[in-house]
């Protein structure tokens, strides 16, 4: 087998011999014909695995020249994507638009009801910072097991809701369509990859409107760009202010004035004589307008004197970000960061929010990060921190070691870690050579790194219907397999996003829905997606079998799986046995 | 997935005991002889209003603040079941009221996570991870509490939440099952169910990969220890009734697998729609005739299974002591948590009660904390599940006075 691989200097020159012959088929030329187990390895991991014909496609202009194409998505036409991404509207859309459009209407008939539910003459709660976290997502979604539908919603309600719930399901199953159909795979295992990495999560309150322009703006444009371009982007972005709440960070000086101020207004209103007569038609008992009013000052008081430093974005930006856990920070140091980023907040967050650096929120003294002094004031506070993290070793090691983990293995040699992490250095966190400096080394090619990833769910989907050349006509359902199966899209509620070891995706539960997806998808019971069987597997011979195998799972597989496969008494059994398999679960 | 993990630690030498490993029917017959203590937790989505749920009626200021939502006292007309004198419980739960008369139901009051947080996200995130005010905790504190205690003899059904995803909470390195519906666990390929779960389970046994072969072993034993129990057969016992409610399914199929000695430690149900911004007098005497019906319904199913079972319910914060303009309540802080069964000392309200006049309330809104959430979950390990260390359960948190509820 080792005298099929290539060594990393052979690569570079393939790849720089074929770089701009994108669809020229070069084989024969500068790098030899690959071997199979070489081709499936790289389409498995660079990307959601083998569609029927992509092997030998691949096979003929050579990996190494795959690889360069996979690097440069801009150089690569990929028109059936685009067309079928016409299915899903709303994942072009502003954050404006999508909030006045789609999430508006369902809020304003909510208020609207509300109002008619309270007492007549009563003006409805002014939203407070509390129920402006909305978080409807946590209260228990209708038609979800063990939670009820909300009672009487009106149909007025309901069509708005359908609308709002639009949004998520455009983005869901654009990723899905994305990973299954793109040419540009690599991109899409990166946008995953990276998402991942700066995780947001969907149920929590405005995050939800925040999302799709999030994913399109500060993660998809940079994921071969510069680190650290996208770090600066989703340090403004408002769904990373909203979800991590730093849109609340505010310098504990400034929160005081504010609260002085609410406390002048508040002795005013107590100092004025109470509306006689105040009492009536709608009232509460025993209360008059105006103590109503004292009242919800007096928390409006309260608020503002709670409002201060917010550490969570500053805490995760380290620990999460950049530099990792382990790089030797304080909590002075969280401190600091937090400081350096009052302020950061999001103008408008309810009506399409945009970023805003609100300078009576920010904390203009002298702060000291990690033994680095920043002065100046302003947003240039956060922007030096960002610069001085993005530029970190350990931000280097860091990175590299999650990439790394992703395309090599679980737990990958050290070796390739530190070439990428010197690329990252040198390179100034171009991830497009870091990518490259980890897909094109020898322990990416190594024997060891061959099949020792588990798939994720979105993985072992994505792959299966790839592999079985399906046709998707509906992809709501492969939405919701995912869900089953532990991972539902965009919904990561830790900011840690998902696990990326087998540990994480090898249990009981959701190797049983594996299987069952398996069975399903080759009965032809699957809704919305159809493979074709009669091409797949006309009969259940022992020549079909084998043709089957190459296919679906390209590599060879145990002798205890073909014998299953020889006992399978349909050919849908035969689909199903093969894409449930252990080893259609690696890649 | 124990065994699995057992030999990823210890290598070969527990490859030897792997071989030995005790067949799924021994590992059942071995939970049904030791009995197994239950802990059913049970999480209330959307921040309940513990002060309608257990009704302050000898509080001057409930009234004051409340005053078309407060539920009456006790005596008029909709009005409260009376437990002490002081407390009452709303009366939509009056299918409880007699486990507090018979002492086996406590209430701990005033009660919740110290973060202030009013996001029902971060609350219900803190509450699950067991973690407040740290948001990169991965694990749950009960799969943390389930990892420090992992043995071998465990069953695949030791931690079984009755939803489509496992919770926060029962998430970690520990293994733990989401099943929405006990029937549809297993291989499903109609006719030939027993044919194709047969070949991969040959298939997975034979599995060159170290995480797959073992897990795809407790899988298809999960499979066949839940096939020789037939679970569709189940009746509730001594006339219990549940909700027909997906919650009350939930805790019907929990009951189901009590009743099976299928070895389960940990279960998990939710009950949603708690989130009365508007018109909450008759929402929530709807979402509690749900609550109170589908605990009280799997505590006479039990009957007395009930002594070794302990159902303990949460919900991420509580409501604002004022009603608002909408005759509803907004997010606030303290809470009451219920417990039922085992040997928990009911019949008593637990916690320091901190009143509800303005100056007693968090920020003048709210009711106040006094007991830790995590002092009670504590307690619920401790005391029922016999843990002896939580301090692994709640990383940095020392458990603060004990309650001297169970």
């Amino acid at each position: 087998m080792k005298a099929n691989f290539f060594s990393p200097g052979r690569l570079v020159a393939a790849a720089v011999a074929v770089g701009l012959g994108v669809a020229v088929p070069l084989a024969g030329q500068s790098a030899p014909a690959a071997d199979t187990d070489t081709v499936v390895h790289v389409l498995n991991r660079l990307g959601y695995g083998p569609r029927p014909g992509d092997v030998d496609r691949v096979s003929q202009i050579g990996v190494a020249a795959y690889i360069e194409q996979q690097l440069h998505p801009e150089r690569l036409p990929d028109t059936t994507l685009a067309q079928r991404l016409t299915a899903f509207p709303t994942i072009g859309l502003s954050t404006r638009e999508i909030a006045r459009d789609y999430y508006g209407p369902a809020e304003a008939i909510r208020r609207a009801e509300q109002r008619a539910e309270g007492r007549a003459g009563q003006p409805a709660t002014p939203p407070t910072p509390a129920t402006m976290t909305g978080d409807t997502m946590m209260m228990g979604q209708p038609g979800q097991p063990g939670r009820p539908a909300r009672e009487q919603a009106s149909p007025e309600l309901q069509a708005a809701r359908q609308k709002e719930q639009q949004i998520l399901q455009d983005l869901m199953q654009a990723r899905l369509v994305r990973a299954i159909t793109s040419e540009h795979q690599l991109e899409e295992t990166l946008v995953d990859f990276w998402f991942n990495h700066f995780n947001v999560f969907a149920g929590k309150g405005q995050v939800r409107v925040y999302l799709t322009e999030y994913e399109r703006e500060a993660i998809r444009p940079h994921v071969l760009g510069n680190f650290r371009d996208m770090l600066g982007a989703v340090a403004e972005s408002p769904a990373m202010l909203f979800y991590l709440d730093n849109f609340q960070n505010v310098d504990p000086k400034s929160a005081q004035k504010q609260a002085d101020g609410q406390q002048e207004r508040l002795e005013q209103a107590r100092a004025r004589p109470a509306i006689a007569g105040g009492r009536g038609r709608g009232m509460a008992a025993g209360r008059t307008q105006t103590e109503q009013q004292q009242e919800q000052q007096e928390q409006r008081l309260m608020q503002a004197r709670n409002r201060g430093l917010n550490e969570n974005y500053a805490r995760e930006l380290m620990e999460l970000h950049t530099i990792g856990v382990d790089a030797g920070y304080t909590q002075a140091d969280v401190v600091a960061v937090a400081r350096a980023f009052t302020g950061w907040t999001i103008d408008r967050p309810r009506d399409g929010g945009t970023f805003q650096f609100n300078a009576q929120m920010h904390d203009n003294d002298a702060k000291v990060v990690m033994g680095t002094k920043i002065t100046g004031g302003g947003k240039k506070d956060g922007e030096a921190v960002l610069d001085l993290l993005a530029n970190h070793p350990s931000t280097a090691t860091f990175i590299a070691t999650k990439l790394a983990r992703r395309f090599v293995s679980d737990e990958p040699p050290a070796s390739v870690v530190d070439r990428a992490a010197k690329v990252f250095l040198s390179s100034k966190g171009d991830l497009r050579e870091v990518t490259r400096a980890i897909v094109t080394s020898p322990e990416f090619f190594s024997a060891e790194a061959r099949r020792a990833k588990v798939k994720t769910p979105l993985e072992f989907v994505a792959s299966a219907v790839r592999a079985s050349g399906a046709n998707v006509t509906v992809v709501q359902p492969l939405v919701q397999a995912l869900r089953d199966q532990g991972m539902p899209l965009y919904g990561a509620q830790p900011p840690t996003g998902w696990g990326d070891t087998a540990e994480d995706w090898v249990n009981t539960g959701a190797l049983l829905k594996r299987l069952n997806f398996a069975i399903e998808l080759a009965g032809g019971r699957f809704r919305g997606v159809r493979i074709n069987v009669r091409q797949l597997a006309p009969d259940t011979s022992e020549a079909t079998r084998d043709a089957l195998v190459s296919k679906l799972v390209a590599l060879p597989i145990s002798s205890i799986t073909r014998d299953t496969l020889s006992k399978a008494e349909s050919p849908q059994h035969l689909i199903a046995l093969t894409l449930g398999s252990p080893e259609f679960q690696k890649r | 997935m124990l065994t699995r993990r057992i030999f990823l630690k210890n290598g070969s030498m527990a490859m030897l005991s792997l071989g030995f490993a005790p067949a799924f029917f021994e590992r059942a017959a071995q939970a049904a002889q030791t009995k197994r203590k239950v802990l059913v937790t049970i999480f209330q989505r959307g921040a309940v209003d513990g002060l309608n749920m257990i009704v302050p009626f000898g509080e001057k200021a409930y009234y004051q603040a409340r005053p078309s939502i407060a539920v009456p006292q006790p005596g008029q007309p909709n009005g409260a079941l009376d437990l002490d004198g002081f407390f009452g419980l709303h009366p939509r739960m009056a299918p409880l009221h007699q486990y507090f008369t018979r002492g086996e139901l406590a209430i701990v009051n005033a009660t919740g996570s110290h973060d202030p947080t009013r996001s029902h996200f971060d609350a219900q995130d803190y509450m699950e991870s067991g973690t407040p005010g740290t948001k990169s905790t991965r694990d749950g504190w009960l799969n943390r509490y389930l990892h420090a205690k992992e043995h071998e003899q465990a069953s695949a059904f030791r931690a079984v939440s009755l939803t489509q995803q496992l919770p926060r909470a029962l998430q970690g390195k520990a293994p733990a099952l989401a099943i929405d519906q006990l029937g549809r666990f297993g291989v499903r390929a109609g006719e030939s169910g027993e044919m194709m779960q047969a070949s991969f389970e040959a298939q997975y046994a034979a599995a060159a990969d170290a995480m797959l072969r073992p897990t795809g072993k407790d899988a298809f034993d999960a499979v066949k220890q839940l096939q020789s129990v037939d679970i569709a057969k189940y009746t509730p016992q001594n006339g219990a009734v549940y909700p027909n409610s997906g919650y009350g399914q939930a805790l019907k199929q929990i009951a189901q697998l009590i009743r099976a000695n299928m070895g389960l430690e940990v279960a998990f149900a939710e009950s949603g729609n708690w989130d009365h911004h508007a018109n909450e007098g008759p929402q929530i005497a709807n979402r509690l005739d749900d609550f109170a019906g589908g605990i009280a319904a799997f505590a006479r199913d039990l009957g007395d299974g009930m002594a070794d079972v302990v159902v303990l319910t949460m919900s991420e914060f509580g409501r604002t002591v004022a009603e608002n303009g909408a005759r509803g309540t907004d997010h606030g802080h303290g809470n009451a948590m219920l417990l039922l069964g085992g040997n928990v000392k009911g019949g008593k309200i637990y916690g320091t009660w901190p009143g509800l006049e303005r100056e007693q309330r968090y920020e003048g809104r709210d009711l106040a904390i006094t007991t830790d959430f995590r002092d009670v979950f504590s307690q619920a390990l401790r005391g029922h599940l016999g843990a002896t260390d939580t301090s692994q359960v709640f990383p940095g948190y020392t458990v603060g006075r004990t309650l001297g509820v169970i």
